[in-house]
């Protein structure tokens, strides 16, 4: 994985194949307090905490196509070589809620890479499900809810590519709006 | 910067897209459209699935394609990524391995406008070393 946004893509995923309709995506960058967090909830199906205890196991997996789940312990590997961890909440039936956290200044943190490209991606492909994105830069906070633009501009908005690319560019215009203020 | 800001720029996003959107309902008739599934698992995403699903976004966009853009889980084609899966209408889905973002577009002129198919198929009898034994 070259940067986080595509820890974002995987992880994300997982919460769509764990039957979730809402999925809220938190990234916090934090120079100030040196932090980077991105968290994934979701209201999926949850897990066990055996299930939940055996995620950093590369050689575990819920899928029957491989025998091996890397997306977890790779973003485990992501986190702790700059001095971060990933804490893993779920409870069966009422999803999951995923936390990893990274040293910002830390030489070995990996780049941010481009949230506002992955998120869209992950739109424009479950256009039925309800993404929350939140976005903060030391307090600032850019909020971006796909149930917003289904009021805006009707229920198969979220289908249309056109509105795709420009809501890519519009979160990202604010979140570097944020980033500079 | 608050939610109320968004909401704003949605609506000026809205009046000022009207003219350029492309009004054909594509859920309409799924049926129609040719599909088009970039597998997007851990093994996908680090083999590059991302550039790929950008640049077929980026042109069905632009040239209005019936084409539906959807991302997919892993295959088990671990090996071949990036994959991508595409049905036209009433046929059987073909899965393109070691796919880059110019393969896609030899996808696209070929296959997915004309039928054609084009190397880099993967045989559907495929089995991995652990379903064999």
């Amino acid at each position: 994985m070259n940067d986080l946004s595509m820890h974002i893509l995987d992880i994300v995923q997982n919460s769509i194949s764990a039957g979730a309709t809402l999925v809220t995506l938190t990234v916090d960058e934090s120079p100030a307090e040196d932090l980077l967090t991105i968290a994934v909830g979701d209201n999926g199906r949850g897990m066990t905490p055996e299930q939940v205890s055996r995620l950093a196991d590369p050689f575990f997996t819920s899928r029957t196509t491989r025998r091996v789940g890397m997306g977890i312990p790779l973003l485990m590997d992501s986190a702790r070589q700059s001095g971060g961890d990933v804490r893993i909440e779920s409870e069966p039936g009422k999803g999951t809620e995923v936390t990893a956290v990274f040293g910002y200044s830390n030489i070995d943190r990996p780049p941010l890479g481009d949230v506002a490209n992955a998120l869209m991606l992950l739109v424009s492909s479950n256009p039925d499900q309800d993404f929350l994105f939140t976005y903060r830069y030391d307090g600032e906070e850019f909020l971006f809810n796909t149930a917003d633009v289904r009021d805006v501009f009707g229920k198969d908005a979220l289908r249309n590519l056109t509105i795709i690319r420009n809501l890519e560019k519009m979160i990202k215009d604010n979140m570097r709006e944020i980033r500079n203020c | 910067m608050s939610k109320i800001k968004s909401l704003d720029e949605l609506r000026q996003m809205k009046a000022r897209l009207e003219s350029e959107m492309d009004i054909r309902e594509k859920s309409n008739n799924p049926d129609k459209l040719v599909q088009i599934r970039v597998a997007m698992a851990t093994c996908g995403i680090a083999a590059g699935a991302r550039a790929v699903m950008n640049s077929i976004i980026e042109r069905v966009e632009r040239e209005k394609l019936p084409v539906i853009v959807t991302q997919g889980g892993c295959m088990g084609y671990c090996y071949a990524e990036p994959t991508i899966e595409v049905k036209r209408p009433g046929e059987d889905p073909v899965v393109f391995g070691h796919v880059n973002a110019d393969k896609a577009m030899e996808i696209i002129d070929k296959y997915v406008l004309h039928g054609e198919l084009v190397d880099g198929i993967l045989p559907v009898n495929y089995q991995t070393i652990q379903e064999k034994i």
